[in-house]
């Protein structure tokens, strides 16, 4: 059983060497093992950022407030200090690495968080299996991170890493944007399985609610202007789909 | 008027943007440089010497090197000026470096050419200088060139037949013993619908010019690596020309990783339409080392490819890189499809880097053209990728930079090949703890 508290967090994006902007207001969460928090709010209020900014990109500093995994200070951590907590962060927009093979890639992943190199035999086969699940082609595993993937590829090979990685909290961000029908449903299972067999504790950051159709959420929180400005359980995610976020717009103001 | 202003001024009319990118003279907005480069001498003569304006296409006395449609060429060595840091051709190579193969004659030993192995469907004579199969990829470009032309006794051919496709590479030691100024020539003919990979590893002392020809016949393709693994002090000028037949195809990899210069200068020209040209470079700069590219892609056929891909890797004081690709798209090479990219990548403080993309376009009729350049150091959006996964900074640094060198080599294709140079440049690497 984890649990990953955000407390009071304020966070600023810098710009160079000498500006920055404030982007997260106060930000309070808590996210149990096992639970699914949906957290949706208009483009530009900082969704995320307060993702990127638990997973430690250098992009941004954080000015006050606490994120603690199991008790354990988060923000004196490296970014890979971080993952080897148990922190994982699906990325918007996944970097291309030239040079660096996808099955490089993986294997060094899971050999950092492990602590110890993966048996070659069940690697390979938990590596299939989840692949497979995923409907990724095989011939992925030989190409270089990322390189010339599609949007969908991108998308499902940060799932992949989701399900070989084992993470005790794992951060969503906007997973579902650039995915057809059909890929949001290979990846909103790939979501499932980490729920269920690995009890992984999920934040989910959407824009629209229609990958809550496959991924049942047990909390909504409305984001605005950096921070939680509603909360609620499913039926607030419905009345969002009905109403949109107008309403919050001014609230946050 | 001359003839190239005439051309580019017909090429700003005709393709000011390509895929929205500004091509004319109006994109340059840095004083002192225009599309070629930085202007060293307003109306320089390349020579101070009349004589050096007659070449195959036209004038160009009063605007040399304006365009690389206007380089001069000739078998003659006497004909080219001597060298000066002036010449737009070698302002960036330390002359004194040379060790005279611009100047003295070529008498020394040729470094010796063994076949490691593949010989069979491919074969390799030596054959005298007077053999029908010499000279017609291309003619000298620059002084060097032409020393080697004029020195060289003897040449080595090696010829895939027609309709052989070769399933074994050929691979060629090429092994220095001896630091007297010498001139080589090597021929790599492709007949009709053929194929095969040829591999030319450079080892050992030598201060070598070098002329290199790939004739690609009609339909064929070819792969050719050159890696030049020289020891520390030897010195190598290879000037590789490349003509390619009709619907003929071209993958040249150039690896420069030892000696105290290199400087290869490959040139792809195309005979008919069709023809496709992949040009990949890697070169590993270390401390005190000048290694030098200089290509040239003359797009004079229609609806030909050309894709270009060079790195280079500096670390220590005084490692400097050169990267110099012309690419020329001229009026009648409608239908060209084109991409050049350079990419640098600085390991430590002390490196110098210079990389100048020159494309010119005369036509506006082609299906693409492009061309970009970095110089830097690593990626900070990679290295955070592979940490938030858990990998700890150092390895992270190890794998993109390995990644980023390691790009060129995949292209190789022979495993063996690929895994000596994957050492080779751990080698290097382990040197600066990188």
């Amino acid at each position: 059983m984890s649990v990953l508290e955000i407390k009071d967090l304020h966070a600023s994006v810098i710009l160079d060497d000498e500006t920055t902007k404030p982007i997260l207001k106060g930000v309070n969460l808590t996210i149990n093992s096992g639970e699914v928090h949906a957290i949706m709010g208009p483009n530009g209020s900082g969704k995320s950022t307060l993702a990127s900014t638990i997973a430690g990109h250098p992009k941004f500093q954080v000015d006050s407030g606490s994120v603690t995994l199991d008790g354990q200070n988060v923000l004196e951590m490296s970014v890979d200090e971080r993952a080897r907590a148990g922190l994982f962060l699906a990325m918007q927009y996944p970097v291309e690495i030239p040079g660096v093979t996808t099955s490089n890639f993986l294997r060094s992943a899971k050999t950092a968080i492990d602590g110890e190199a993966p048996s070659l035999r069940t690697w390979t086969k938990d590596m299939k299996a989840s692949m497979e699940k995923l409907k990724i082609d095989p011939a992925m595993i030989q190409r270089n991170v990322n390189e010339g993937f599609s949007g969908g590829e991108k998308k499902r090979h940060e799932i992949l890493q989701l399900e070989l990685l084992r993470p005790k909290i794992a951060l969503l961000d906007e997973t579902d944007s650039g995915l057809d029908v059909d890929a949001l449903k290979v990846v909103s299972e790939g979501v499932n399985r980490a729920l269920t067999e690995q009890n992984t504790g999920i934040m989910l950051i959407t824009h629209y609610t229609r990958i809550l159709r496959y991924i049942k959420p047990q909390f909504v929180h409305v984001f605005a202007d950096g921070r939680i400005v509603d909360e609620g359980g499913p039926e607030l995610a419905d009345r969002l789909e009905e109403e949109g976020y107008d309403r919050y717009m001014s609230v946050a103001k | 008027m001359s003839t190239t202003d005439q051309t580019v001024r017909h090429g700003k009319e005709a393709a000011d943007k390509v895929d929205g990118v500004p091509t004319g003279e109006d994109r340059v907005a840095i004083p002192g440089m225009s599309q070629e480069g930085e202007v060293l001498q307003e109306g320089r003569n390349q020579a101070g010497e009349p004589e050096i304006k007659h070449t195959k296409h036209g004038d160009i006395s009063g605007v040399p090197d304006s365009s690389r449609a206007g380089r001069f060429s000739s078998y003659k060595v006497e004909e080219f000026p001597k060298l000066t840091s002036k010449l737009e051709d070698w302002r960036f190579t330390p002359l004194k470096r040379l060790k005279g193969l611009d100047e003295t004659e070529l008498t020394g030993a040729a470094p010796a050419v063994e076949v490691v192995s593949g010989e069979g469907q491919v074969t390799v004579t030596t054959v005298g200088r007077d053999d029908a199969r010499i000279g017609k990829a291309g003619i000298p470009e620059d002084r060097v060139s032409a020393n080697a032309w004029s020195a060289f006794s003897e040449a080595t051919v090696i010829s895939v037949p027609a309709n052989v496709e070769a399933d074994q590479p050929l691979l060629v030691d090429i092994n220095g013993s001896s630091m007297d100024p010498a001139a080589q020539h090597i021929v790599i003919e492709t007949g009709a619908n053929s194929s095969a990979l040829v591999v030319l590893r450079h080892r050992g002392q030598a201060v070598l010019s070098q002329n290199v020809e790939f004739q690609v016949g009609e339909g064929s393709k070819l792969t050719v690596v050159s890696i030049q693994e020289w020891d520390d002090n030897s010195v190598h000028a290879s000037a590789q020309q490349a003509k390619i037949q009709r619907d003929g195809s071209l993958k040249h990899v150039l690896i420069s990783l030892g000696g105290d210069l290199v400087r290869v200068t490959p040139s792809t020209r195309f005979a008919a339409q069709g023809g496709n040209v992949e040009m990949y470079g890697l070169t590993f700069v270390d401390e005190g080392q000048h290694l030098e590219s200089r290509l040239f892609v003359d797009h004079s056929q229609p609806r030909c490819r050309s894709r270009v891909t060079y790195k280079s890797a500096l670390q220590g004081e005084n490692a400097h890189g050169v990267w110099v690709g012309d690419v020329l798209i001229r009026a009648e090479a409608e239908g060209t499809d084109t991409y050049e990219l350079n990419r640098n990548l600085i390991l430590n403080d002390g490196p110098r880097m210079d990389s100048v993309p020159n494309l010119e376009i005369e036509t506006g009729l082609i299906a693409g053209a492009g061309h970009a350049s970095t110089t830097g150091q690593l990626d900070d959006e990679h290295l955070y990728y592979l940490m938030s996964r858990g990998i700890p900074e150092e390895d992270a640094r190890r794998l993109v930079v390995r990644g980023f060198l390691f790009e060129i080599i995949q292209q190789i294709g022979v495993e063996s090949i690929e895994e000596q140079l994957r050492n080779s440049v751990e080698e290097e690497l382990a040197r600066h703890e990188n």
